[in-house]
This record gives C-alpha cells, sequence and structure tokens, in this order.
C-alpha cells in the first residue's frame, strides 16, 4: 500500500512539473527581417509551435495552417493585440501581428484547449 | 479553375485585378513586366474586366509587388471572399459532423447492447474461461472502436501531453484509456486481483466515447446558430455589379470593381459598393444595416452604401469605396472582432480552465488513493470508476465556452438591431451603466434647425422682407441657427442680397448694413445695448423660448421690425426612448451648449429634470468626469465627432449615427440609426447577454464543483452512492451543450417594442 501511495504522489509531482513548471522550448523567428513569418500548424489538440519568440518592435506574420476540423480549432485569439480570425480547414490563413513591445502575448483558441504564447525579447 | 491552396508556387492561372489601368497601353507595360519575372510563363491582360491572368510557379505577392514598382496597383481574386469562407467553413462543419455521428454509432454499437446487458443484470465479471472468452473478444472489438470512433481523442491527448499541455482529449483518454485497461488486466491476468474486483467496464469505455462524439456533433450543430447573425451580415454583399466600362455596361464580380467606377443599380437590387449617385433618383431600404424601417430618398451627390437595397428607381453611382473598405465590410469586420474578444467577467473561466485539466488528473489520482486506503472491498475497482468517472465529469469545455458563445449572440443580436458593440469590455460596461448623458443637438433633437416662427413687429415690412433681411445679414455668420434661416430663406426661393459693415457681436448677434438700413439681429442682450424698445414682444418670446424655440430679434434702424424663432426639431421617438431608459433605472441628463430657457423647455419636453446648459464644446467632459465622481457609471451619447473627448470619457461612449455613416473607431458602441432607441436596444442586449454569460458561468462552475466531488465517491460514505463513469460521459457530453444552447436562446431576445 505504501509503495502505491509513493506511485500516487509521485504521478501529481510528475503532473506538477511537467504541466506547470516544465519551460518549453521556444521557436525563434528570424530576427533579421522587419515582417517576420511563421506557419503555426492547429492539429490534435495543439498549436505547433506553441511557443514562439522574437525581437521587440518587429512585425509578424503567422500563417496558420488548421488540420483539425473540430469548431475549437476555428478561431484563435490574441487578446492582448485585440486581434482575432476565423481559420479555414486546411489552408493556410495569414495573420497580420503589428510590432510588439517587450512582453509575453498569449493566443488561443475560444476555450483554450489549444494555447500558445508569443514571447517578445 | 482551380484555387491554389499554398503560397509557395502555383501551377495554375491565378488572377490579379489591377488598379489604376486606364489605357491600352497601360496592358503591355503590365505584361511585359510580369513576363519578366522568372517562372512566369505567360501574362495576358483582360483591359475590359481590368484583370490579368498570369501562368507560372510563382507566388502572388511577387507579381503584386511588379505591378507595383511600375505604378499601378494590384491584388489577387484568388483571395477568398467572405462568402466563400463562409460557404467553406458550412461544408467543413457538415463533413465533421457526419463522421462524428458515424462515430457515435460505431461506439454505441456496442456500448448500448453491453449497457443493456448490464442493466438487466447480466454479470460484467470474469469468472469461468469461457467468460474470459468472451470478454476477449468483446474487450478487442472495444479496442477497434476506440481506434476508429476515438482516435483523435488519444492522438490529441498524446500530442498535447508531449507539449507540456493537457486539454479536454486528455481527460476522455485517460477516463476510457483507465476503464479499459483495467478491465483488459480483468479479462487477461484475473488471478491478479481479488475476485470481488474483477469486474469489466467495456460498456463505459464505448459507451463514454459515443456519448462524447454526440455531445461534440450537436455541438457542431448548435455553434453554426450562434454566427447567424455574421452570416446574414456577410449574405447582404452583392456578388456582382454592373459597371459602366468603355461605354458599355457589363456585369463583373464584385472584386473587380474598382475605385471611380460607374455602377448600374436597377430597382431590386443590392448596392454592390459604396458611392455617391450621379445620376437618377431612388429610394433605399437601408434597414437590413441600421433597423430603420423607412426607405431613404437618394438622389444625385448622396451617398449610398453596399448591402442596402434599390426599391424604386434605376440609379448610376460612382464606387467611392471597395472590397474591404466599404461601410459592409467594415462593419463585418467590426462584429467579427467583437464576437471574438471577452468581456472581463470571463476572466475568471480564463484563469481557472488554464490550470483546470492536471488539477483534474491530480484529483483522480487523490481520489483513487483514498478508495485504496480507506474504501470497502473491492477497493482496486472502486478506486478505478472514480478515477475515471472524475476525468469523465469534468468538463473545462463548458467553463471555457460560457462566455465566448454567449458574446457571439449577443453582439450579432445586437449588430442585427443597428448597434455595433466595438468589444467584450464595452457590452460588459453598458450592461451597468447608471447615468446617461445625452447631448441635445443631434442627439435628442433632429440636429437640423429650422425657422419655424416669423412674428411681424412693425407692419411696415412684409414678412419676405423680414426673411430677406434676416438671412442676408445671417449669411456671412457661422453660427448653426443662422444657417437655418439662410436655408428658410432660399427654401422660399429668397435671393440673398449684399449687406456691408458686418459686424458680429460675441454672445449677442450681428450688425449689418443692408440697402441702407442699419440692422440688428440677435438675443435681447443686443437690444437693450442698443435702447431697442421691445415692449409687448418680450412675452411673446418668452413664450417661444418656452416652446423650446429659440427666439432672435431684428431691428431695422433701432425699431424692432420682427422676431425670427428658430428650432431644432425633436426626433420624432426621442420622448418614448428616454422613458425606456428611465424605466430601466438610468439617470438620463441632457448637455447642450443652448441657452437655458430653451434647453429647459427642451428637456420638459422629453421627460428629462436634469440639464446642463450653456456648456461649452471642451467643457463636455468635465461633466462626465463630474458624473463619475459621484459614482455614477456613465454613458455619454453625442455624435462621435465633435463629442469626441466626452465620449472617450465616458464609461461607455455612444456614437449616434445618421443613417450609415459609421464612426466605427470613436466611440464603444455605434448606433447606425438616430434614434435613441438604438441606445435603449444597446443596454437592453448587453443586460440580456451579460445575464445569459452569468448563467453560462454558474452552470459550467456548479457542474464542475459539484460533478467531481460526487463523481469521486463523496456521497459513497453517507448514502452508498457511486456514480456510474457512463452517467458522467453523458453529464459531460451534454454540458457544454447546454452552454451552447442557453447562449443560443439569445437569438430570440427582442428589445421592448418600439
Amino acid at each position: 500500500m505504501l509503495i502505491i501511495n509513493l506511485i500516487g504522489l509521485g504521478l501529481i509531482v510528475l503532473i506538477v512539473w511537467w504541466f506547470w513548471l516544465y519551460q518549453s522550448q521556444s521557436t525563434q523567428v528570424s530576427d533579421e527581417q522587419d515582417n517576420s513569418e511563421i506557419t503555426v500548424v492547429v492539429e490534435d489538440g495543439i498549436y505547433q509551435p506553441a511557443h514562439i519568440s522574437l525581437l521587440e518592435n518587429k512585425a509578424l506574420k503567422i500563417k496558420f495552417l488548421r488540420k483539425d476540423a473540430s469548431p475549437c480549432a476555428a478561431t484563435v485569439l490574441f487578446p492582448e493585440l485585440e486581434i482575432s480570425a476565423d481559420l479555414p480547414l486546411n489552408k493556410t490563413f495569414d495573420v497580420q501581428l503589428p510590432p510588439m513591445k517587450k512582453g509575453e502575448y498569449a493566443f488561443h483558441c475560444q476555450m483554450k484547449m489549444y494555447s500558445g504564447i508569443l514571447v517578445v525579447k | 479553375m482551380n484555387k491554389p491552396t499554398d503560397c509557395t508556387g502555383h501551377k495554375n492561372p491565378q488572377e490579379l485585378i489591377i488598379e489604376g489601368a486606364s489605357c491600352a497601353s497601360c496592358v503591355a507595360k503590365i505584361e511585359t513586366a510580369l513576363k519578366r519575372i522568372d517562372g512566369v510563363d505567360s501574362a495576358e491582360m483582360n483591359f475590359a474586366l481590368r484583370t490579368v491572368s498570369v501562368a507560372g510557379k510563382v507566388a502572388p505577392e511577387v507579381l503584386i509587388k511588379a505591378i507595383e514598382t511600375i505604378g499601378y496597383n494590384a491584388k489577387s481574386a484568388n483571395d477568398s471572399s467572405d462568402d466563400e469562407l463562409l460557404d467553406e467553413k458550412d461544408l467543413a462543419d457538415q463533413k465533421y459532423y457526419t463522421s462524428l455521428m458515424r462515430q457515435v454509432w460505431i461506439a454505441l454499437g456496442l456500448g448500448i447492447p453491453l449497457m443493456i446487458y448490464s442493466i438487466f443484470g447480466g454479470p460484467m465479471t470474469v469468472e469461468t474461461s469461457l467468460e474470459r472468452g468472451i470478454w476477449l473478444i468483446i474487450g478487442i472489438l472495444c479496442a477497434t472502436i476506440m481506434y476508429f470512433a476515438g482516435k483523435h481523442f488519444y492522438i490529441g491527448a498524446w500530442k498535447s501531453l508531449v507539449n507540456h499541455s493537457a486539454n479536454m482529449d486528455t481527460l476522455i483518454a485517460l477516463g476510457t484509456g483507465t476503464a479499459w485497461i483495467y478491465s483488459m488486466v480483468v479479462v487477461l491476468f484475473p488471478m491478479a486481483l481479488p475476485e470481488m474486483a474483477r469486474h469489466v467496464y467495456f460498456e463505459a469505455t464505448a459507451m463514454i466515447i459515443g456519448l462524447i462524439n454526440l455531445g461534440l456533433a450537436l455541438e457542431v450543430k448548435a455553434r453554426g446558430r450562434t454566427s447567424e447573425a455574421i452570416k446574414r451580415l456577410i449574405g447582404l454583399q452583392a456578388k456582382t455589379a454592373r459597371v459602366v466600362r468603355d461605354e458599355k455596361e457589363v456585369d463583373i464580380a464584385i472584386e473587380q470593381v474598382l475605385l471611380d467606377d460607374i455602377v448600374r443599380v436597377r430597382p431590386g437590387e443590392k448596392i454592390p459598393v459604396d458611392g455617391v449617385v450621379t445620376h437618377g433618383h431612388t429610394s433605399i431600404d437601408e434597414s437590413m444595416l441600421t433597423g430603420e424601417p423607412m426607405p431613404v430618398e437618394k438622389t444625385e451627390n448622396d451617398e449610398i452604401v453596399a448591402g442596402t437595397l434599390n426599391k424604386s428607381g434605376s440609379i448610376l453611382f460612382k464606387a467611392t469605396r471597395v472590397g474591404k473598405d466599404t461601410a459592409l465590410a467594415q462593419i463585418i469586420n467590426m462584429v467579427k472582432r467583437a464576437q471574438n474578444s471577452k468581456p472581463p467577467i470571463g476572466r475568471l473561466a480564463d484563469i481557472i480552465s488554464a490550470y483546470f485539466v492536471p488539477v483534474v488528473m491530480i484529483i483522480a489520482i487523490v481520489s483513487a488513493l483514498v478508495w485504496l486506503n480507506f474504501g470497502p472491498e473491492p477497493t482496486l475497482a472502486f478506486a478505478v470508476v472514480s478515477a475515471t468517472t472524475v476525468l469523465i465529469i469534468a468538463c473545462p469545455c463548458a467553463l471555457g465556452l460560457a462566455t465566448p458563445m454567449s458574446v457571439m449572440v449577443g453582439v450579432g443580436k445586437a449588430a442585427e438591431a443597428g448597434v455595433l458593440i466595438r468589444n467584450g469590455a464595452a457590452l460588459q460596461t453598458a450592461s451597468k451603466i447608471t447615468a446617461m448623458i445625452l447631448d441635445k443637438t443631434g442627439t435628442i433633437t433632429e440636429g437640423a434647425p429650422k425657422v419655424t416662427d416669423t412674428i411681424v413687429a412693425d407692419e411696415s415690412y412684409t414678412e419676405k422682407y423680414i426673411l430677406t433681411a434676416a438671412a442676408s445679414i445671417e449669411s456671412g455668420s457661422e453660427h448653426p441657427l443662422a444657417q437655418a434661416i439662410v436655408d428658410s430663406a432660399l427654401e422660399q426661393g429668397i435671393e440673398l442680397e449684399k449687406t456691408t459693415d458686418f459686424q458680429a457681436i460675441a454672445g449677442h448677434g450681428v450688425e449689418a448694413t443692408f440697402n441702407g438700413q442699419r440692422l440688428l439681429f440677435g438675443n435681447q442682450k443686443l437690444m437693450l445695448k442698443n435702447n431697442v424698445a421691445l415692449n409687448e414682444f418680450v412675452a411673446q418670446a418668452q413664450q417661444l423660448a418656452d416652446e423650446a424655440k429659440t427666439p432672435m430679434y431684428l431691428a431695422i434702424d433701432n425699431k424692432l421690425a420682427a422676431i425670427i424663432a428658430v428650432s431644432d426639431p425633436i426626433k420624432k421617438d426621442s420622448v418614448e426612448a428616454i422613458k425606456r431608459l428611465q424605466a430601466n433605472g438610468i439617470r438620463v441628463v441632457m448637455l447642450t451648449g443652448d441657452n437655458k430657457a430653451t434647453a429647459h423647455a427642451v428637456a420638459k419636453k422629453v421627460g428629462i429634470t436634469e440639464v446642463f446648459a450653456e456648456v461649452l464644446p471642451e467643457e463636455k467632459s468635465k461633466k462626465v468626469a463630474e458624473l463619475q465622481a459621484q459614482g455614477e457609471i456613465v454613458g455619454m451619447t453625442g455624435d462621435g465627432i465633435n463629442d469626441a473627448p466626452a465620449l472617450a470619457l465616458a464609461n461607455v461612449g455612444f456614437a449616434i449615427g445618421t443613417g450609415t455613416d459609421v464612426a466605427i473607431e470613436s466611440a464603444d458602441i455605434t448606433l447606425m440609426r438616430g434614434s435613441l432607441h438604438g441606445l435603449a436596444d444597446a443596454i437592453a442586449v448587453s443586460k440580456a447577454t451579460l445575464r445569459n454569460i452569468k448563467q453560462n458561468l454558474v452552470g459550467a462552475f456548479i457542474y464542475n464543483a459539484a460533478g467531481i466531488p460526487f463523481a469521486a465517491g463523496i456521497l459513497y460514505p453517507f448514502f452508498g452512492l457511486l456514480l456510474s463513469p457512463v452517467i458522467a460521459g453523458a453529464a459531460m457530453a451534454f454540458s457544454s451543450l447546454t452552454v451552447v444552447s442557453n447562449a443560443n436562446r439569445l437569438r430570440f431576445f427582442k428589445p421592448k417594442e418600439h
């Protein structure tokens, strides 16, 4: 019984670490251009890449390619930037973001099941 | 023509629309420029349609750039219009629905017979080798179902897991996976478990997958209805336009209409783009955009907007705004943006849903451990059931959908009534407004003063002479009331004459020489200053002021000749609309630069008791601040141009439009028609939407807060009750559907009849 309890506690610690404490690898956007592009695939419950970093005061065009037919995946929101877009299925859809100041800008679907973050450095 | 779907290269001919090509010589220039690009096989321009067809493997951006460098503008004709995107979305949703329903039947095909078997007392245990064999076959069948009907849950769960995120798929995959793996252990290694714990849960796995897919399918259908309003707006766009090119009328696709094109619209047709009438006279139904039921007369030089309906005459008009610049396109854009923005009330749900899934996983583990440590026999079976049920019943979707679905329907509903809400925050604040400041001119009144009375005091002058003199002298003045007098004279066919020695006396009136006579035209102060005897006419002037008119005295050679009264008529439904606001418990205050007597008279007529009169334009925002300091949540309604600072300072700024001339950027909420009923409607819709959001949020919170402990077995020690995972699956599937359906109820919301 002790072993089972320890396994249970271990699982809880693992969940906390895996989902909350782990720092995701960031996909760096090319910093040479003033208006870079990156393709984000919307599929199987995740944005890929979901963690994007870029330099401040650079505009960014995100080409969303939605492959998930579920309606949850259809809308992407950038709440801080007041930008939203309806993504067509199996087609790229460009979302143009203005040059941004330093900070973190979340993007997610309406229910936050899909979620990603833009880190502006 | 197949539309290319990638951006890297195109084999199919691409069509570009060229702007600025005015002569046939441009054709060769554009074609040559395009052919020079590497990868372009051919480029052919159709001058009549101003389109060019390019074959070759080149991205459209490259082609557009090449055209721009030689001085023209170009855009891709392959860009999907809103209409096409919507059709594609409907098609994709329909396909998704069909595939989900197929999965529902596959899963329930096994789940329902097993459920019936267990309900009617069929043993779900593994005791004999025959039972083992049968359950093994069912277990494999169940795995096949999990693959064909639930693959998306498992792939989604795995992909999010490796990406350090968790979502609804994670919960479903873990829940059904646990039930299936446990059941397979029972079948394959019964001896490893105590006898009482040898229970299989294949029916739960199949039923949960079936029910959740069913919930998703019904949600797809219900969600389609939440975007009805935007579909209706997009549907207002015409698909083709009849333009005059090279002196011939040709029908072309709406995307190909260029600025300054002359467009023909016949009776019964939609206006395809925004423009100014150049020829003809007609009446236009603008109700679809403004909510104003009466058609509007349009003649030469009048503006018309895309999406409205030409009722009577055939007209020609010049295109002034096309494509994404038309008022309709901007309205669609704004509504879409607002539909996707979240009011602050949704923030808590957002924070919760960010942590929700891992927390539920932890609760499931804790629940299993509690059963294992303290539960009755068979502890292992109880632990598995409670963990599975906790994972399945938790529904982050209901919480996540609660706010956006209601905002989507509410903002759409408002747009249908001619009310454009800028974002979720404006929607939320509008529902809490306690005081409303109404600008008098143009908001309560028509904003177009007219001469109402001319009282001749000196019989030696005719009324016509009086009006000629007054209009001639006022033609030099910039005062808004002066315009009313000039307009009135012109309407009566009076020709204005020259005046000399014109002088404007601030706060008093004007003075000039007309026809050799010295004229004074202004208020009582001006007359007293010049010792003009007013006698009994003071009382007449007072009476006019009491009737909400502005009286002005005209003296000729220092002798009173006449009183001319000007009035800005009150909009016919202002009284009714203000009553609606007051009935909602809102303190209505009138604000005006006009004199106190007239201001109070207007206020009295419309039932307002609080008036800020003689307020200079730059002081308007101070009055807003004054009310805010009293603790009021202030709405300010004005024309959006002169009142911009006050609108910006108010908690919610309402710009009241005239027709479809939308001042989108200046206000939180734009009323497309002039009626103040729009204001009452806006507040009513906001209140209804907020109420709906609250119902959804409370529902979703209570559902999860009560459901999870119930699933974990909190009632078992007291009542011996433990929830079945199948019931949990059904509850979860229908909880998000309930949220979407409740939001859909808003579609039937009707602001009070007026």
